[in-house]
């Protein structure tokens, strides 16, 4: 039995429409405003983070019990937990008596919160377990559902990916993933038992639209431009074998096998594999040149001979952009979230995922080392590459302060016959320098400005 | 396939071994204790000045001069937790060793290093030098704190945390082995972190 609360007061009196949203988002073209204006964003934070699913958490960041992380739903604090039953909720971090957050810790395992202003105490369940001088009160206040802690109403997990929404109309997680999931399996999959544990973070913050983010994350016309640096830095040895990183960009990167391919409600998928050697070790052979990479490959190969090829490839960062709306994003071996903070200010985080040995097929000599390689792996394009796309957002941000010049195109690809394809399955696949995506995931960015989603709360009973 | 009798690390990374990183977080875990703090003023005031000199040279971006301060065998490290983890384990916002450092200053030279064009200009403070015997004769650990000023987009903000530097006596100069940097934010959101620390 669930407790669902729905708004008496909508954040604007009449909830009148901003704007025309038909005149904002054109076919080839968007306005400036809607990476600009405050009211935009805070229509965002009910239609968008909170009107879909939006990925909360990892379940390898709570593995036990009682354990808990907090995160955000949009601007909204959480407490993301999973209760001594071993059910995952997403409680709004937020004493139900004067709006207090109860926890302030990142992460922990706590049976319980007690709020540090007055003492108020639930348990992880969101259920109010008492109050300081509970005479005081006219009424029990345990036994008003009022009291227990306001949580997301829906919260599914998709294969270890926490998301959740407070439109309780909306389909399982499943269904709205879609054709996504394909890309999300086979990401998983070539871990060992198709699984990863998450260990830390590359942290960037940027003054800008949480949007430039996500526009960003299929975009292979930006490559050899905004990572100029990054591919002559990963290529300054002219005796490697192979061309490092990214480097298949810089000659006619529409004619390589790699594409873009728009997947349905917001998700895109870049896949960059085609353009690889298909055989055990040719990712490996691309990855450009880290700490121990040398050490450890002689290693594995004077151990394991050819098998050592696909031990390394799983240090190698996967060649994909799996993106799914609005907020996440896997790429090489990474779990980027993207944490809206207000209209002209965005957390980007890159949380690294590690390999478990699952059978011991593996060994915990060689897992060791493949972690450790993967680690460094995971440090290069943070630290290299992501630096110069963050500047590259800000100054976006700052350019659109030119108010009379409206207009940010994304129309790379349209009107050229024969450029675009639509799948059986309505996904939408296009060269890899192709803005489809940015077109069709901002159409359905429109879909759901416009939307009236069923927004609600959930309170224990 | 590239035979180990290439050495240079600046080339190739045989070094970065697991007995390395095993002697990295065993080097830096419970170091700074009074039993193992060197009194002697001289020396002392040696690795002060060595510390001083390190920020005087990446004031000025002489990072060519930086790389020399530097074993050839070596590791920079920002951990992403102020309880610094195993590198082995977890993602660093930082961790090279001596070709990925030389990657780090060939970027900023590339002249299409967005971030840093135009570079930031900063000014480091260091203080609380404290000298503390390492494993071996040859090695001194060296906790400084400091705050670095940078000006950079028009504005300046602070950087500011504790460095561990590991110093190793090479053919009679004390050069660092190990360098480890504590931002005091190391675990949360960062803009535009691509200064040298």
């Amino acid at each position: 039995m669930t407790t669902l609360e729905r708004m008496r007061i909508p954040p604007r009196a009449g909830n009148a429409p901003l704007f025309d949203w038909d005149e904002l988002v054109q076919d080839d073209r968007v306005h400036r405003l809607i990476y600009t204006d405050p009211a935009v964003f805070d229509t965002e934070m009910t239609h968008i983070f909170g009107g879909t699913w939006v990925y909360l958490a990892h379940e390898s960041q709570i593995p036990n019990a009682n354990d808990f992380i907090t995160g955000k739903l949009g601007l909204r604090p959480l407490i993301i937990t999973r209760d001594s039953e071993g059910a995952i909720r997403a409680l709004f971090n937020r004493c139900t008596h004067r709006g207090t957050t109860l926890c302030r810790w990142n992460k922990g395992n706590a049976r319980s919160f007690q709020c540090p202003y007055h003492g108020w105490n639930f348990a992880n369940t969101g259920k109010l377990r008492g109050v300081p001088w509970p005479d005081g009160y006219a009424e029990k206040l345990v036994r008003d559902p009022k009291f227990n802690l306001a949580q997301v109403p829906r919260v599914e997990s998709y294969r270890g990916f926490i998301f959740g929404t407070l439109n309780v109309g909306a389909p399982p997680i499943e269904n709205h993933l879609g054709p996504i999931k394909k890309p999300i399996d086979e990401w998983l999959d070539r871990n060992p038992g198709g699984k990863v544990t998450v260990c830390e973070a590359n942290r960037f913050k940027y003054k800008g639209n949480w949007k430039l983010a996500y526009d960003n994350s299929g975009d292979g016309y930006h490559v050899i431009y905004s990572h100029q640096s990054l591919l002559e830095t990963e290529n300054r040895f002219k005796d490697e074998d192979t061309a490092k990183g990214m480097s298949y960009y810089k000659q006619q990167p529409d004619e390589q096998p790699m594409y873009i391919q728009y997947m349905g409600n917001g998700h895109h998928f870049k896949d960059k594999r085609p353009n690889l050697e298909k055989r055990p070790g040719g990712l490996w052979a691309i990855e450009s040149l880290h700490p121990g990479m040398e050490h450890v490959a002689e290693k594995l190969r004077a151990k394991y001979g050819d098998k050592a090829e696909q031990l390394l490839d799983l240090a190698g960062s996967e060649p994909v952009n799996i993106n799914v709306f609005p907020n996440l994003s896997l790429l090489g071996n990474h779990i980027q979230v993207f944490q809206p903070v207000s209209h002209e200010e965005t957390d980007a985080i890159w949380y690294g995922t590690r390999i478990d040995d699952v059978d011991g097929s593996i060994g915990e000599d060689a897992l060791n080392d493949i972690n450790a390689l993967r680690m460094r792996t995971q440090e290069g394009f943070p630290n290299f590459g992501e630096v110069d796309d963050i500047t590259n957002f800000e100054q976006i941000q700052r350019g659109l302060q030119c108010i009379e010049d409206e207009w940010i195109y994304m129309h790379r690809g349209l009107g050229i016959p024969g450029r675009i394809e639509t799948l059986k399955d309505g996904t939408i696949k296009g060269p890899a320098t192709d803005e489809l995506f940015m077109r069709e995931y901002i159409r359905e960015w429109k879909r759901l400005m416009k939307a009236e989603p069923d927004i609600a709360i959930r309170r224990e009973p | 396939m590239r035979s180990q009798a290439n050495d240079d690390p600046s080339r190739f990374s045989y070094y970065v071994t697991d007995a390395f990183y095993s002697e990295l977080v065993e080097d830096f875990s419970d170091w700074q204790t009074d039993d193992r703090a060197i009194e002697d003023a001289v020396e002392r005031d040696l690795f002060r000045r060595l510390l001083e000199q390190e920020a005087r040279i990446l004031d000025n971006l002489l990072f060519e001069d930086w790389l020399k301060l530097f074993a050839p065998e070596c590791a920079y490290w920002v951990p992403s937790t102020p309880e610094r983890g195993d590198p082995r384990r977890e993602i660093a916002v930082m961790f090279d060793d001596r070709r990925r450092l030389e990657d780090r200053v060939y970027r900023l030279r590339t002249g299409y290093a967005w971030s840093q064009a135009p570079s930031s200009r900063t000014s480091r403070l260091i203080a609380n030098v404290e000298v503390f015997r390492g494993r071996t004769d040859d090695q001194r650990m060296v906790r400084s704190n400091f705050i670095i000023s940078e000006f950079w987009d028009n504005e300046i903000r602070t950087l500011c945390g504790w460095a561990g530097h590991r110093f190793r006596k090479l053919d009679g100069q004390w050069k660092i082995s190990a360098k480890q940097v504590n931002l005091l934010d190391c675990d949360q959101c960062i803009r535009n972190p691509s200064i040298i620390l």
